[in-house]
């Protein structure tokens, strides 16, 4: 991968999460980004606690931090053009996350091709080899979305991402 | 509202009461609402709600379900969920019910229909097993 390429990829990774109000409210954030691939992290927060017996983070916010790793990774799979759409989100919850630690989530386009994108992804609390949650997804370019990133394409032209 | 007290911490944790998700219920039938919020969008281009924040919502009307259904000690903690995107959730409220199609001694399995403006075109179903500690006969 050139430089180059790889600067877009980190610039357009923080645009698609930065730009995300859900994601921004949950202090999700990008550690990487490559092609195809994604991780991100979501930080242990108070607010966001899902049992207070247990203090563990509720069930909602791994959702959201491994719909929005997968869908990076499917961005990205895809070639980075249009921002894809979920078509459908397994999760299986191994384990709850330990209360106080930050959660990762890797992410891997398996394949794209076409409209479609099937995205495999880990959530760990530390140990990538001691997953909190795996999730199999799959995305598609919807004609939404394709509007949507023709808009955004002609903001930044005209000088403002917003 | 019930005065379910297993109810009131399924709402009261901090993530359900942060997004403002209500649970109404009606006789024995219980409807989630989302109510729209700007901290809910996912994609502002288009604007649509974030897929998460949809799914989340489904989990925890699944989890009030159960509750609603059979008196727990505890909140039904999911084991696998499986969420299906059927239309993009657009900038409004968000509705959702609960089906349990079986409610056994540990696991129970839910399915959970989303819908905004019409019913009958839902834009996100939920489809989850949740493990459950139902309270013994005696102490109920």
């Amino acid at each position: 991968m050139t430089p180059e390429r790889q600067t877009f990829l980190n610039q357009l990774g923080e645009l698609l999460v930065d730009g995300s109000p859900h994601a921004m409210a949950l202090g999700l954030s990008v550690d990487s980004v490559g092609e195809g691939v994604a991780q991100m992290r979501a930080d242990y927060r108070e607010e966001l606690i899902g049992d207070p017996e247990t203090g563990v983070l509720h069930g909602g916010v791994v959702t959201a931090l491994l719909d929005h790793v997968c869908g990076l990774a499917a961005f990205t799979g895809f070639g980075g053009e249009h921002t894809p759409a979920t078509l459908d989100l397994r999760i299986d919850y191994m384990r709850p996350a330990e209360p106080g630690k930050d959660i990762v989530a890797e992410a891997e386009c398996l394949r794209s091709h076409g409209l479609v994108a099937f995205v495999r992804a880990t959530a760990h609390d530390g140990d990538p080899g001691d997953p909190v949650a795996i999730a199999q997804a799959a995305f598609m370019i919807t004609q939404a979305s394709k509007a949507a990133q023709e808009r955004a394409r002609r903001d930044i032209e005209n000088g403002g991402a917003s | 509202m019930s005065d379910c007290p297993l109810l009131q911490t399924l709402l009261g944790a901090p993530y359900v009461a942060r997004f403002g998700i209500r649970l109404d219920l009606n006789g024995d039938e219980l409807t989630g609402v989302l109510p729209f919020r700007d901290d809910l969008v996912g994609n502002p281009l288009i604007p649509a709600l974030h897929g998460g924040a949809v799914g989340a919502f489904l989990e925890v009307v699944a989890a009030g379900s159960l509750i609603v259904g059979q008196p727990l000690k505890r909140l039904p903690k999911p084991i696998d969920v499986a969420i299906d995107y059927l239309r993009p959730a657009r900038a409004h409220d968000v509705y959702a019910r609960a089906q349990v199609a079986r409610s056994g001694r540990r696991v129970a399995n839910v399915r959970v229909e989303a819908w905004q403006g019409r019913r009958s075109a839902p834009v996100a179903t939920l489809h989850g097993h949740f493990l459950i500690a139902p309270a013994s006969r005696e102490a109920a």
